[in-house]
């Protein structure tokens, strides 16, 4: 470790649909970020389909990203992969590579939390330093931010993300998912073409938020064909969107952090950030947003958290490497933010 | 003049008609469409005093509602004179505290059996009045539920309130509260819920304060 910034960490995601491998050096210069999505045209996510995707694209993936980094697989100091939370098959397949990988170059092996690693690689390639994080993906949907040593949950679902409501949606209106443009996109798209509201039920517990009813109550719409799926997707994203707002607000007002963090994929979305954007002007915080290719699950915010936690001894023996389906956020320990 | 700017709503402190009023005006968000802004802040508005109204039946003492403008937003009830719970807690004797939380447990049980979740119990929304009433505040996130885990949730916010801003005493206000809540629901539904906020705790969801 000195001035010369040549300590590499290779991390390893596949928690879900996504199988990536990222290179990041000590400092956070991104060598490479190679992503492979296994795509159902039906949509939704076949776990044993995807950890088969995974394990035939694993060596693909792992070569073209040490070549776009231009180093040898010698000069990695140390490997990371996500751990949790997430599918068990994928999980475990992504934990495979890295044990593999770890022994055969003798190097420590870290245990990443997919959730802390996009709140950091957001900070590193957004530049935000202490921000509310709303945290939005086909699997997550998290309000959070730093205290006392760890990130907290300020508000989450309580049953589906808000991804996952989109995906659903779109998948029940008929519309098929193709390489390049995800459901997230084509409700968007098609929202675009509509100003009319029609009223759907809106969800907020306090801090925390339920997507399930409002899921339920448009597929019926959808199905009584009464309504233009534009309006639908229209209302759809309007209420869902409002819901995160409202929650993010309540986590700015309470905590008065200076920054607000969008990630996730669903974080794409133009309305749902000029949404954030406006409740971040309203408590004069800055919005930051998370460039799709680093809020999309990938392999460069595992290598980067896994680095963070290596600088401060957070490996873990390959034997104690089990993957943790349902690790949360607030349960890894991150000595590495300033309190 | 503005005494507090939330997340939702704002609270000024006015004259009305020669009273000391509470005016709570939840504001036009900008990020949303027209339709959903209107009709959050009017059902809303529509939902607390209804709230309030039925913890005074349940015999928890809330503010009067003098006037509920829905086109507005806007509630105007009573200004409580007295203290916050949170500023006094500290210059109380153990005896006195004891009696005073034992007191708020017994509020709270009335509350639960009535059907009502306040849903942001903390100590900040309590104010002891100089007869010495304890009147509750702020019913924003409050609903309406008889499940355990509501319950549960709206007990174990109490808790982490006494852990965040009165650690020292932490433990004894929280065993006064829930001698409290005991004495009026039981034993057996005491340690049922009991059970659920050691369960709440244990998942670990509601770490932050909130």
């Amino acid at each position: 470790m000195g001035c010369s910034d040549s300590t590499y960490c290779l991390g390893i995601e596949s928690t879900a649909d996504d199988f990536s491998v990222g290179i990041i050096s000590l400092k956070g210069r991104v060598l490479a970020n190679i992503i492979s999505a296994y795509i159902n045209p039906d949509g939704g996510i076949h776990p044993r389909e995807a950890s088969r995707h995974h394990t035939e694209v694993a060596g693909k993936v792992l070569s073209k990203a040490l070549q776009k980094a231009k180093i040898k697989p010698e000069e990695i100091s140390v490997v990371a992969f996500s751990q949790g939370p997430g599918l068990g098959p994928c999980l475990r397949t992504g934990a495979t590579a890295a044990r593999a990988l770890a022994s055969y170059l003798n190097v420590p092996l870290v245990g990443v939390n997919h959730c802390v690693a996009h709140i950091e690689i957001g900070k590193l390639v957004a530049e935000a330093e202490d921000p509310v994080t709303l945290y939005v993906s086909g699997g997550n949907t998290i309000v959070s931010a730093f205290d006392g040593g760890k990130y907290r949950v300020f508000g989450e679902t309580l049953d589906i993300a808000v991804g996952n409501c989109l995906d659903v949606f779109a998948r029940e209106a008929g519309l098929r998912q193709k390489e390049g443009i995800p459901f997230g996109a084509m409700v968007e798209n098609l929202a675009g073409c509509s100003h009319k509201f029609i009223s759907l039920p809106y969800s907020v517990k306090g801090m925390d938020l339920s997507f399930s009813g409002l899921l339920t109550a448009s597929v019926q719409l959808l199905k009584e064909r009464k309504h233009p799926v534009e309006d639908l997707c229209f209302s759809l994203q309007e209420v869902a969107f409002s819901m995160l707002a409202e929650v993010t607000e309540r986590a700015l007002a309470h905590t008065e952090k200076p920054e607000v963090l969008l990630t996730g994929g669903v974080a794409a979305n133009k309305r749902l950030q000029l949404m954030i954007k406006s409740v971040a002007q309203e408590h004069n915080a800055r919005f930051c947003v998370v460039p799709k290719e680093y809020a999309l699950d990938n392999g460069a915010m595992i290598a980067w958290t896994g680095i963070l936690a290596y600088q401060h001894n957070l490996t873990i023996p390959i034997e104690k490497s089990f993957v943790k389906l349902k690790w949360r956020l607030d349960d890894m320990y991150v000595p590495w933010v300033e309190s | 003049m503005l005494i507090k700017k939330g997340a939702e709503a704002n609270l000024y402190l006015e004259d009305w008609h020669n009273r000391k009023v509470i005016l709570k005006r939840r504001l036009s968000k900008e990020y949303r469409i027209t339709e959903i802004d209107k009709t959050i802040r009017s059902q809303r508005t529509i939902h607390e005093p209804q709230i309030i109204h039925k913890a005074k039946e349940a015999g928890v003492p809330t503010p009067t509602i003098y006037v509920i403008d829905i086109p507005d937003a806007t509630i105007i009830m009573e200004f409580i004179e007295g203290k916050q719970i949170k500023q006094i807690l500290g210059n109380l004797s153990p005896e006195e505290r004891r009696n005073l939380c034992r007191h708020i447990g017994n509020l709270i049980a009335h509350l639960h059996t009535h059907g009502i979740i306040h849903g942001d119990l903390t100590t900040s929304n309590m104010i002891l009045t100089p007869n010495g009433k304890v009147v509750f505040v702020d019913f924003g996130l409050s609903e309406h539920s008889t499940e355990l885990e509501t319950r549960g949730v709206d007990l174990h916010l109490m808790k982490r309130a006494f852990q965040s801003s009165h650690f020292k005493y932490a433990k004894e206000c929280f065993d006064a509260v829930m001698e409290g809540y005991s004495n009026f629901v039981g034993k057996d539904a005491t340690e049922d819920i009991l059970e659920k906020i050691r369960e709440i705790e244990r998942r670990g969801r509601y770490v932050s304060e909130r």
